[in-house]
């Protein structure tokens, strides 16, 4: 009973984060301010990246609804640039993992733009499997590795 | 390299006048101390069996007749062909040999070849005479001395393997060669990836940049002199860029709003094949040097790693469009496309074999990677090495050895335990070896002979 009513708090306390959209701003659990409209103000209240399957560059339904917060976090500080980052996992070649990682990248773009994202904000850039986030050589490494991951200019 | 040297190398070769084998290297054939063969040469079809075993007593006459010796006897040993005879059991001197060589204190000991010579020091040029015997007829297969700035003494002994390779084997060697690849620094997540250079046996490093911006995928100009290498040194956007060995000058290759990646030279040394991005593509492209480019792949696939079959008239590369990633071969001009891998798993990364007739590549399969060969037309693959991953496979100039790299798992999640690290290993699959580098090391790429 405890736990479904710590939950429902929580629940409540994310909504309130993701409802903040006005300019003031946003507090972390240690009291830092963020910036609002800057890169933390991103991971913290709306989600930097999105997630692939292996060897695919297709957005997932469940990663879809992360970009279109992007956007519309995007269209409250207008004069915010992105570059749109794609990412990897280490099992592929380098050369491969360079263009995979580059189309990864594109159709986030892609989504950025169809929920109203002028495409003149945001480059692309790929890293293929090179600057990879998790540092493990295991399933849970790679999912976290095969991203593309927004990051303000 | 010139005409003009491949030229005055043969003659050498074959023991005629003297000649420039290299910018400061003059070689000079010496009078035969015994009776010259007609041409012998040791059969190599047993060696893959049975190396040769050969004698290589230090030079005579200055100490850095010693360092040759340890180089070619090196050089000899790794490449798995031949057998140094252990030189605890030598009867004779180094300097005694290097006056007339007594056969019978050689064969005894199991040498069927022997290497004897002298370093004279003539204030700064090392005159560095060389002779290689047939033990069990007591002939000389061969008697040359080069002339050199001391410090060359690494690349003469370089060039003293290549004419004992040459002679007992009868096809050309590679030890006169260098690696460039990306020297590797750093948690994985903060990588610093150099561009550097080193000699085939793994000596002489040198650092070409200087890490700001991360340097992948080098690869030679047939004339050693030149490297194509994908950077993101231009306003952080990465692209194929042209670097001139000597002079340290980079330029950035062809016209392009994207990414361009995995560029290799054509034979003749006047263009690059790439990869260029353009939306979610990647298509194959030729770029003149001298300017201009023309598009040979389309149709909504990542298409990469080109390379060049060693005539200039095909071209191998990489493609998902099928679904997975798969080889492929088409014409130079871009024509008839077709698929040439069809075993378990993807394939990635072919390199055409300098002598034609096999393709080498990299597979992933559930289990792990590997690197394998082909012929051309897809058949005869053989498996070479395999493990948890590995990858870039790249030809010594005689076709008879690969050079790749190999990296360990992480054991952790700080991603400890993982190492990346070059090894070379012959085109049958035995003789893997390291080659040491003093950092991680990947995206090797051997060059040409240099002489």
């Amino acid at each position: 009973m405890t736990t479904r009513l710590l939950g429902a708090v929580a629940a409540l306390a994310l909504l309130a984060a993701c409802s903040n959209t006005d300019q003031n701003a946003a507090q972390t659990g240690a009291g830092n301010t963020i910036r609002p409209g800057s890169q933390e103000d991103l991971v913290a209240n709306v989600g930097d990246r999105v997630f692939f399957d292996f060897d695919s560059s297709q957005v997932r339904a469940d990663q879809r609804p992360v970009l279109q917060r992007q956007a519309e976090w995007m269209g409250r500080y207008p004069d915010v640039r992105v570059q749109v980052q794609g990412n990897t996992d280490e099992r592929g070649t380098r050369e491969y993992n360079l263009a995979l990682g580059q189309r990864r990248a594109n159709a986030a773009r892609d989504v950025l733009v169809a929920s109203g994202v002028n495409g003149a904000r945001i480059t692309t850039i790929s890293f293929g499997k090179d600057r990879p986030t998790a540092l493990g050589s295991d399933e849970s490494a790679w999912a976290q590795n095969r991203n593309a991951t927004t990051v303000v200019q | 390299m010139n005409a003009s040297f491949a030229f005055t190398r043969r003659r050498v070769l074959i023991g005629a006048g003297a000649g420039l084998v290299a910018p400061g290297i003059v070689a000079t054939p010496l009078p035969a101390l015994a009776q010259q063969p007609q041409g012998a040469v040791i059969d190599i079809t047993r060696a893959r069996t049975d190396p040769i075993p050969i004698a290589i007593p230090d030079l005579a006459g200055d100490s850095r007749g010693r360092d040759i010796a340890r180089v070619i006897q090196n050089n000899l040993r790794n490449c798995g062909l031949f057998r140094p005879v252990d030189r605890q059991a030598f009867i004779q001197t180094p300097e005694s040999a290097a006056q007339t060589p007594r056969f019978q204190d050689w064969r005894v000991i199991g040498a069927q070849a022997l290497v004897t010579g002298r370093v004279i020091d003539q204030g700064g040029q090392l005159r560095v005479e060389f002779r290689l015997w047939d033990v069990l007829p007591e002939q000389q297969l061969q008697g040359t001395a080069f002339t050199a700035p001391a410090a060359n003494w690494r690349r003469i002994a370089h060039l003293i393997s290549d004419v004992i390779y040459e002679r007992l084997l009868g096809e050309k060697g590679y030890f006169d060669t260098r690696v460039v690849y990306v020297a590797e620094t750093g948690p994985r997540d903060r990588r610093v990836r150099r561009l550097a250079i080193m000699d085939q046996d793994g000596e002489n490093h040198r650092m070409l940049t200087d890490g700001r911006f991360a340097a992948l995928t080098p690869r030679f100009h047939p004339s050693a002199e030149r490297i194509a290498f994908m950077s993101y040194q231009d306003r952080g956007q990465p692209r194929v860029v042209l670097f001139d060995i000597g002079s340290g000058r980079q330029q950035v290759l062809g016209n392009f709003p994207g990414m361009t990646l995995s560029p290799r030279f054509s034979p003749d040394g006047r263009s690059v094949v790439m990869s260029a991005t353009r939306g979610g593509d990647a298509n194959i492209f030729i770029v003149n040097l001298g300017g201009g480019e023309r598009q040979l792949t389309s149709g909504g696939g990542l298409d990469v790693s080109p390379c060049f079959s060693p005539d200039g008239s095909q071209i191998v590369f990489n493609s998902d469009r099928g679904g997975d990633q798969q080889l492929y071969v088409m014409d130079a001009g871009g024509g008839n496309i077709r698929r040439i891998s069809f075993g378990n798993g993807r394939y990635a990364t072919p390199v055409w074999s300098p002598r034609g007739d096999l393709i080498a590549f990299t597979r992933m399969g559930r289990g792990g990677f590997a690197i394998g060969v082909m012929r051309p037309d897809g058949s005869g693959e053989r498996i070479l090495s395999e493990g948890w991953a590995m990858e870039g496979p790249t030809f010594a100039p005689n076709g008879r050895v690969l050079m790749f790299f190999r990296e360990s798992r992480a054991t952790d999640s700080r991603g400890g335990g993982y190492s990346s690290r070059i090894v070379s290993i012959d085109i049958a699959g035995f003789n893997e070896r390291p080659v040491p580098t003093p950092t991680d090391a990947s995206d090797p790429a051997w060059s040409p002979l240099l002489s």
